[in-house]
């Protein structure tokens, strides 16, 4: 996910303040000064406190936490809605902190556009006056941002609609207005308060994979409130989560999962729905029982012999994943005096992508009981999910507490007779048991 | 008593013969501004014949209410002049007309005023309170000083009277226009002055013709005590109809009043709702309506693409 993303500073939040009271400066002076945000309360609200991040050129970047821990007004003052009480925010280069009015109004025109929580559609005007509005104030001519707020209603899917008043629309509607009014401007970053939240689950998981996909073919930079955890953990590729004005953590969907920086963060994502979050190169484990290919059935049932299953991985020359094969296939293969593995491997293991979602392994692992071949773009085996592992994972059963009873199907042959057919004779065939972990 | 005495009469006295002195070449202006205002509507409203005047006021009261008000307006119309007050009537409804425009040029600029600056707001609202509260008649001294006997010194008490509304429902609608929605306008950078035009104004237009329509309707009921001052008009019949306590004077006097004011609020009431029932009303909603069957491209495909289901 990450690779893609250009290592240019979009937005930059430095040590965000914003208060709300009689007197700001001093309740900011206040907590500067270590007091905590209950002990100023009779002063006033303090909404966001120190805040600071970097959202980089074409990243999603996802503000999370509960309702009143600062969210909107931490996203109003990156486009400078409200101003700062202290600290300083930079769009595109500029700091909008210390700029002029006029200036503001340029970098809002031309950087950074917004999808508003309430949606905020201007009610005397048509859909497509809507949509075109952002266009309107760039100055553009009204043929031109009409066509163009065309395709964008088509885009949000509101092909139809253009010339009904907003009241006329369902709340979910409306928020697709508001979204094409952002896209509609064209701006390098959207802000996007909880957009999605008006709609129900089903569109609303639609309209999040059109985000991603927007994103993608757009490379926006976005910055997107909720509070919703899966939201946040579907859609970020990083995730800050607020707790009472401040940021607690800052990292990927991944590693606030796996590594929350305290107890509250731990407690929020209690809940998240894992098996979308995490990957199946978060939970693989190293493959033990493998062979190479030209290894030859002696060495598969010798692998297979001294890690007791009933099967082995084989990989290519070029270590990309070729199959299985089983241990009574090799047991004839020896038997009849084979040297070839070729003829008995199977691809009945289902190979999936490392950024898989565990959702889209539960199937495979319900449908057999092989484990599931963790594979990177060349195909190279880069580990192994067993069927008890996945339930682990999902189920957020710690597997740290050591080696899991069974991660392979048990031997069906015993060892003995095993031992039996490979006699003693030395056979110097390469084995390759090792972890293949890239 | 005693001899506490707080000589704040005399020093308004004095404060207004002082104005008088030294600013008199102002209010001549004035006066001559206002009389000649008010001399070109009266000469537009009573020069041409009674009929002329019903079929201009019947057919705007169709296009903007619809036919049953227009046969009623009419009707109205007849009535005064069958009470034989309709020259008095068309004096007054010039005097109304130049009151209330006045009116509402100086109160909307105030109430957006107050709307923007809170500063503002918080000086202009106890003026206003000041305004609307003091007795109408007082008014009355220092228009008749500055001004002398006339229809000026009717209107210039007159648009005193009237314009606390207009102000205050102005500064309401702006600041209740959804606060969002205004930075939305903000958040794709529009200037302060295009969010007041295309933002606050259309949203807040409701109220402001509320405002408009309680400014009117305020010029209406200083109409006698213009008649005080020689303002003339129904006023004066009034008046007269008092001093020599004539019952039926006063009576066909009143009732063309009500009739005049019964005309200007629906007029002006439905001028502020939206979607008016008129005429007028009608041919903007065909308007929109088939601006929305003209679009090319959608209208052919909108019938066989489902319509997005409502969330
Ligand atoms: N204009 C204001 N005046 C005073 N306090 C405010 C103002 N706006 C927000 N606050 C306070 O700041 C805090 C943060 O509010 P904010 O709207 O940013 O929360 P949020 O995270 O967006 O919540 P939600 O999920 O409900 O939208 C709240 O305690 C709120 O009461
Ligand atoms: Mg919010």
């Amino acid at each position: 996910m990450t690779e893609s993303i250009h290592e240019t500073i979009a937005v930059k939040a430095d040590h965000l303040y914003k208060a709300f009271g009689r007197r700001p400066h001093e309740i900011v002076k206040k907590l500067k000064a270590g007091k905590s945000r209950a002990e100023i309360s009779s002063l006033g609200v303090a909404a966001v406190i120190d805040a600071s991040f970097e959202v980089k050129q074409g990243e999603i970047f996802v503000v999370m936490g509960l309702s009143g821990s600062g969210k909107s007004t931490l996203i109003r003052m990156l486009n400078g809605l409200w101003e700062t009480t202290s600290g300083s925010v930079t769009v595109g280069g500029t700091d909008i902190t210390r700029v002029s009015a006029k200036e503001l109004r340029d970098v809002r025109r031309k950087s950074i556009s917004m999808v508003f929580q309430h949606f905020a559609l201007l009610p005397h005007r048509t859909v497509i006056d809507n949509v075109a509005y952002g266009l309107e104030i760039q100055g553009m001519n009204r043929a031109d941002r009409l066509a163009k707020a065309q395709t964008i209603i088509d885009l949000v899917g509101l092909a139809g609609w253009a010339d009904n008043l907003p009241s006329e629309l369902s709340g979910g509607m409306q928020q697709r207005v508001g979204l094409g009014r952002a896209l509609a401007a064209d701006t390098d970053v959207l802000l996007m308060d909880e957009a999605f939240s008006a709609l129900d689950p089903l569109i609303r998981r639609e309209m999040q994979e059109q985000l991603i996909e927007l994103q993608a073919a757009l490379g926006k930079t976005i910055i997107f409130i909720t509070h919703d955890l899966n939201e946040a953990m579907f859609l970020g590729d990083r995730i800050a989560v607020m707790r009472d004005g401040r940021i607690v953590q800052i990292g990927t969907p991944e590693e606030i999962l796996t590594d929350p920086a305290n107890d509250y963060v731990a407690q929020f994502v209690q809940d998240v729905d894992r098996a979308r979050v995490l990957t199946a190169a978060s939970v693989m484990e190293p493959v033990r029982a493998v062979i190479t290919k030209t290894a030859g059935p002696r060495a598969a049932l010798r692998t297979m012999r001294d890690l007791q299953t009933s099967v082995t991985f084989v990989l290519n020359r070029d270590r990309s994943f070729a199959g299985i094969v089983r241990d009574r296939d090799v047991l004839k293969l020896v038997k009849k005096g084979e040297t070839d593995l070729r003829g008995i491997i199977r691809d009945d293991a289902t190979a999936v992508l490392s950024e898989t979602a565990l959702v889209d392994l539960v199937e495979p692992s319900v449908e057999s009981e092989l484990p599931i071949a963790v594979v990177d773009e060349k195909n190279r085996l880069l580990g192994v999910i067993p069927r008890v592992t996945l339930l682990a994972a999902i189920g957020n059963v710690s597997t740290n507490t050591g080696a899991l009873p069974v991660v392979m199907p048990p031997a069906t042959i015993s060892i003995r007779a095993i031992t039996d057919i490979l006699g003693d004779t030395v056979d110097d065939m390469p084995i390759d048991a090792e972890g293949v972990r890239a | 008593m005693n001899d506490f005495r707080l000589p704040l009469g005399s020093y308004v006295e004095t404060f207004v013969e002082f104005i008088t002195d030294t600013f008199g070449f102002i209010f001549d202006f004035i006066r001559a501004a206002f009389a000649g205002a008010y001399d070109g509507v009266q000469f537009l409203l009573g020069e041409p014949p009674f009929w002329a005047i019903m079929l201009v006021l019947g057919v705007l009261a169709l296009g903007i209410r619809g036919w049953k008000f227009a046969v009623g307006s009419v009707l109205g119309l007849i009535i005064i002049l069958g009470v034989d007050q309709w020259d008095y009537a068309m004096d007054t409804l010039a005097l109304v007309l130049v009151a209330s425009v006045l009116a509402i040029v100086l109160s909307v600029p105030l109430g957006i005023l107050a709307a923007k600056s809170t500063l503002a707001s918080n000086i202009i609202r106890p003026v206003l309170d000041f305004m609307q509260t003091m007795p109408a008649f007082v008014y009355l001294i220092p228009a008749l000083l500055l001004f002398r006997v006339g229809v000026v010194p009717g209107i210039v008490a007159t648009i005193i009277f009237a314009m606390a509304p207009g102000v205050r429902l102005t500064e309401l609608g702006i600041r209740s226009v959804d606060k969002e929605v205004v930075e939305a306008g903000q958040a794709f950078g529009a200037s302060p002055w295009r969010i007041l035009r295309q933002i606050q104004l259309p949203l807040a237009t409701p109220t402001i013709m509320a405002g408009i329509n309680q400014v009117i309707m305020l010029s209406l009921s200083m109409v006698v005590i213009s008649g005080l001052v020689g303002a003339g008009g129904l006023g004066a019949q009034v008046i007269a109809s008092l001093n020599r306590i004539d019952i039926a004077l006063g009576f066909e006097a009143g009732l063309a009043v009500v009739i005049l004011a019964i005309f200007l609020d629906r007029i002006t009431a439905s001028l502020g709702s939206a979607n008016s029932t008129g005429f007028i009303g009608g041919v903007r909603r065909a308007l929109r309506a088939r601006r929305v069957t003209d679009e090319p491209a959608s209208s052919a495909d909108t019938a066989s693409v489902p319509e997005p289901a409502r969330i």
